[in-house]
């Protein structure tokens, strides 16, 4: 028992890595990997944002939204899937509004070293994405629980990692016009193809 | 005249959603292996962009500001329910092949971008403009990324044969390397330096 939900954990993290595997949240990833200190904070924030949201969206999908999901109010033939984006973007939002109000209440110094990129995490495709393939992979409970923990920490990994490869380039000298964007566009190109070595393995 | 000229044109090359504002870039990387996956993305993109503008900015007066992003949230997830039952409905194959980006259209950036960015202070006829110009700078790149990744990466267009594979008795042997997702990135980083070298006032000192 103990083994499907390691191997789920460590398949979210490098195999199915939201950032350079499937691309998600690559607006913030690339614009906010300018130095490692921010992209530790902001990885913390995204870890704790879709460990909470993911298992959440998992009990709304499982005992409101899906097909024959409500049987237990007396309404067995209803499906209420169309309904899926609004709701999970809706408990998203609502979330990171909450864990907001929590960690400026008790936890002040986290809530200022993460600043803005708090509510910015709302639009960022990785959480909305982690509720999505939930959804598709039709997960349980507890494995919605590994899944979110999972992929956010894999998220927060991949930005760290970039925010330490492009501190470096600081030093190195590129050609003008590919400075900035350009080449932080290359760099995650050559690390999403080192972690394509993950993806033959079988757990 | 001119107003409406810049809301239009300026997203194409000078501000570029993708490549210079650095926006909506998931879905760019994501479903670019295959044009015909490209552009309905392009178009729905677009068309969210241009009607979630639109609809904010139609009702910018009323909007308190604290609650501001809620508000435009449920407009474009209501746009993005339209479009994914659209596709549901008639084109299945395409909804499959697209899974999860479809819905993430709700958390593009170039969406949310535009309309806090523009339509929450313009009138809606160039909100809609906008968002149509910011749809179209993203298909731009979209278009061209997934042109270069379907020819060279499996010699087809919109899956019509153009080379002819070596494995089926044709010449051309297919890059591998372009049907893979880290392609996607080396395309639009080399697309950045072309724009930037093309245009050097974008340059930008970092």
């Amino acid at each position: 028992m103990f083994e499907v939900y390691l191997s789920l954990f460590l398949k979210s993290v490098f195999i199915e890595n939201m950032a350079l595997a499937f691309f998600l949240g690559m607006c913030t990833f690339l614009a906010v990997s300018k130095k490692v200190e921010t992209a530790i904070g902001l990885g913390i924030a995204v870890t704790i944002v879709q460990f909470i949201t993911v298992p959440v969206n998992n009990i709304l999908f499982q005992h409101v939204l899906k097909e024959g999901a409500l049987a237990w109010a007396g309404l067995p033939n209803v499906d209420l899937t169309f309904l899926g984006y609004i709701t999970y973007i809706g408990v998203i939002a609502a979330m990171v509004q909450i864990l907001e109000m929590t960690l400026d209440k008790f936890f002040p110094a986290l809530y200022h070293a993460l600043g803005i990129y708090l509510p910015l995490i709302t639009v960022n495709c990785a959480i909305l994405g982690g509720s999505l393939f939930m959804v598709e992979r039709d997960y349980t409970f507890a494995q919605s629980l590994v899944y979110g923990f999972g992929s956010g920490f894999g998220w927060a990994l991949a930005i760290i990692t970039l925010a330490g490869v492009r501190f470096k380039l600081k030093y190195s000298n590129i050609p003008v016009a590919l400075r900035g964007l350009g080449i932080t566009f290359i760099t995650a190109g050559l690390m999403a193809m080192a972690f394509m070595a993950f993806s033959g393995i079988q757990l | 005249m001119k107003e409406v000229k810049k809301a239009l044109f300026d997203p194409i090359f000078n501000n570029n959603p993708i490549a210079i504002q650095i926006l909506g870039i998931c879905s760019a990387l994501a479903v670019t292996s295959r044009m015909d996956t490209a552009l309905v993305m392009s178009v729905a993109v677009s068309l969210v962009t241009a009607f979630s503008s639109m609809f904010v900015s139609v009702i910018r007066n009323r909007i308190p500001s604290s609650i501001r992003i809620i508000v435009q949230m449920t407009i474009i997830a209501s746009l993005v329910i339209v479009v994914d039952q659209i596709l549901r409905a008639y084109y299945f194959d395409l909804s499959k092949k697209l899974s999860v980006f479809v819905g993430l259209i709700i958390t593009n950036c170039i969406v949310m971008g535009r309309a806090e960015g523009y339509a929450m202070n313009h009138p809606p006829h160039l909100s809609f403009l906008d968002g149509i110009g910011n749809g179209i700078g993203y298909s731009v790149i979209l278009m061209g990324v997934s042109f270069v990744r379907e020819l060279f990466g499996s010699g087809k267009i919109f899956g019509h044969v153009i080379f002819p594979l070596a494995k089926d008795g044709g010449w051309y042997v297919p890059n591998g390397l372009l049907l893979l997702p880290p392609s996607a990135f080396f395309l639009i980083g080399i697309f950045i330096w072309i724009l930037k070298t093309w245009k050097s006032h974008l340059i930008d000192e970092a």
